[in-house]
């Protein structure tokens, strides 16, 4: 599927750290809308194996905040002819998306979503508990008796797409303009003189670059640590788990934050399910029982009748978390440095338009209009983008 | 089962604590700069290593101080709260079961 490069060269016009969605679709943008075709993406793994292949690929564009909204809404319009850009399917599945609210203050934040969505144009409405009872017949209104259902957010374009043939296709994208992808190459360090990058250095020797576009998600703070940057991004791991295939009976995407459960059917039938980040800083991928028990029993609250389900597997990704629950995109202090993460527990519905937008960060040397709500100096500001609401549990 | 060692209560599941984030100085707020103030507040050492971190025993509502190897999820050692009152606490004195709550900083 991709061009096997033997050696690296001695420089390039940009070298992307990071062969996630996010790295590679910047460099399929790169390639396609900037031509600029001399580009490497590096991995020290393989190529989609950190977050990308390993999220619950949950795409919506119902967040709280203005900056986060018609961001998101851009990227729900860029998935839609992706397969087709590609050729290549991409099992791209609009299902609607059910955010359930079991109390009243979980109430007011839907309808407090939904209005900020209608105004920005994007399909979402406050609905009441008859209204998610006819859209999920199967679901127990009561959740075994200790969380009934008020209502819900609904929001129409809620889908799921295959992780994995999303970064193949802006990998093969990429390749087939140019752009190389050497996996098993792992940058240790990145050269700055006189406060900017003039090369980085990688377990298969140095290169010579004057753009680095760092996408990295877990490992973010480790490559910030090489340009001395500091930011509040932390990292908790995230667990996710399947269930066997069953036949199809679940055709939306549920999810409740006061459940800490959500839910979606693969088309193949599998039940994909997660829950809230792990509850401390950790930096291994190693899961645990503490999170399938407490999840199948938040699952069992809505469903009973899955009892005698099996889970067939469980793992869990590194998420870089920022306290305001924005990413943090863009331009940074140094030069040539630049930098897409803080995409937490929910960054895979954005790897369009992050490309998109990074593309042309790297191309222009100056941030995209629809990312500067999260600029690497909001902080510093006090200025934060406060997305919390929506995308704690809700990815 | 993780186990950790709290001060007050010795060894105990993991499940009974809760994370209560990095030990960290907070710097003059009279007389520092709003840089160094916000970074303060927002700024994190998110890099993997071992770190004093905040911990609180829930069932007792008691807090102390682990040093624990977030790459590893390995508690070096824990410490009562005192010992953090004037500076990090060292942990090779006090490796394996947790100094008394009297006995003070190490
Ligand atoms: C369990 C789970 C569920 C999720 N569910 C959702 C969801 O439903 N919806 C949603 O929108 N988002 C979700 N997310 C978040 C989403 O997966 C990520 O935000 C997104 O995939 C990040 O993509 P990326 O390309 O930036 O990073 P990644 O895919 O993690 O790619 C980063 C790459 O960088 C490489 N790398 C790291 N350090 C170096 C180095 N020094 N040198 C070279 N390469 C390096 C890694 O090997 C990795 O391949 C979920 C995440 C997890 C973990």
């Amino acid at each position: 599927m991709f061009a096997r490069h033997d050696s690296l060269q001695a420089g390039y016009d940009v070298v992307i750290i990071g062969a996630g969605g996010h790295g590679l679709a910047a460099a399929y943008y790169l390639a396609r809308d900037h031509g600029i075709r001399n580009v490497a993406v590096l991995d020290k793994g393989y190529l989609g194996g950190g977050n990308t292949g390993r999220n619950t690929t949950i795409i919506r564009s119902n967040y709280l905040t203005p900056e986060g909204v018609k961001f998101y809404d851009e990227s729900v319009r860029l998935w839609q002819d992706l397969g087709e850009d590609f050729d290549l399917n991409l099992f791209y599945s609009t299902r609607g998306h059910y955010t359930l609210a079991h109390t009243d203050s979980a109430m007011r934040t839907m309808r407090w979503r939904a209005e900020v969505n209608k105004h920005y144009g994007v399909r979402s409405e406050a609905v009441d508990a008859a209204f998610v009872k006819r859209g999920i017949p199967s679901i127990d209104m009561t959740c075994g008796g200790h969380a009934p259902i008020l209502g819900a957010l609904f929001h129409e374009p809620g889908a799921i797409a295959r992780h994995d043939a999303v970064a193949w296709g802006y990998g093969r994208g990429a390749d087939r303009r140019g752009v190389e992808i050497h996996q098993q190459t792992e940058v240790t360090g990145i050269r700055l003189q006189g406060g900017r990058v003039v090369g980085v250095d990688t377990t298969r020797g140095p290169i010579a670059t004057s753009k680095v576009l760092c996408a990295v998600a877990g490992f973010t703070p480790r490559i910030l640590d090489m340009v001395d940057l500091h930011t509040p991004i932390y990292v908790h791991p995230l667990q996710a788990m399947v269930s066997e295939p069953v036949k199809p009976w679940l055709d939306p995407i549920i999810v409740s934050g006061s459940l800490h459960v959500y839910v979606s059917q693969t088309a193949r039938g599998e039940l994909v399910m997660g829950a809230s980040l792990d509850p401390y800083e950790l930096h291994a991928t190693r899961p645990t029982l503490d999170f399938v028990e407490g999840l199948a029993s938040h699952m069992l609250d809505m469903f009973p009748f899955l009892s005698e389900v099996k889970v067939n597997r469980q793992w869990a990704g590194l998420a870089d978390m920022t306290p305001d629950f924005a990413p943090i995109m863009g331009v940074t202090p140094v030069e040539g440095f630049y930098l897409d993460a803080g995409w937490g527990t929910w960054g895979f519905k954005a790897t369009p338009v992050c490309g998109k937008t990074m593309s042309h960060t790297v191309a222009t040397g100056r941030n995209h209009p629809l990312i500067e709500g999260f600029g690497f100096d909001r902080f510093a500001r006090y200025q934060l983008t406060g997305e919390k609401g929506a995308a704690s549990v809700g990815h | 089962m993780k186990i950790m060692v709290c001060p007050l209560n010795g060894p105990r599941p993991v499940a009974e604590f809760a994370y209560g984030g990095e030990v960290r100085r907070s710097p003059d707020p009279n007389t520092c700069s709003d840089a160094e103030w916000s970074s303060y507040v927002f700024n994190r050492s998110g890099s993997p290593g071992a770190k004093y971190e905040w911990w609180c025993h829930i069932a007792s509502g008691f807090w102390f101080v682990a040093l624990r190897d977030t790459t590893r999820d390995v508690v070096i050692a824990t410490f009562p709260a005192e010992a953090v009152r004037r500076g990090l606490p060292t942990p090779g004195a006090t490796v394996g079961p947790a100094p008394a709550i009297s006995g003070g900083a190490a």
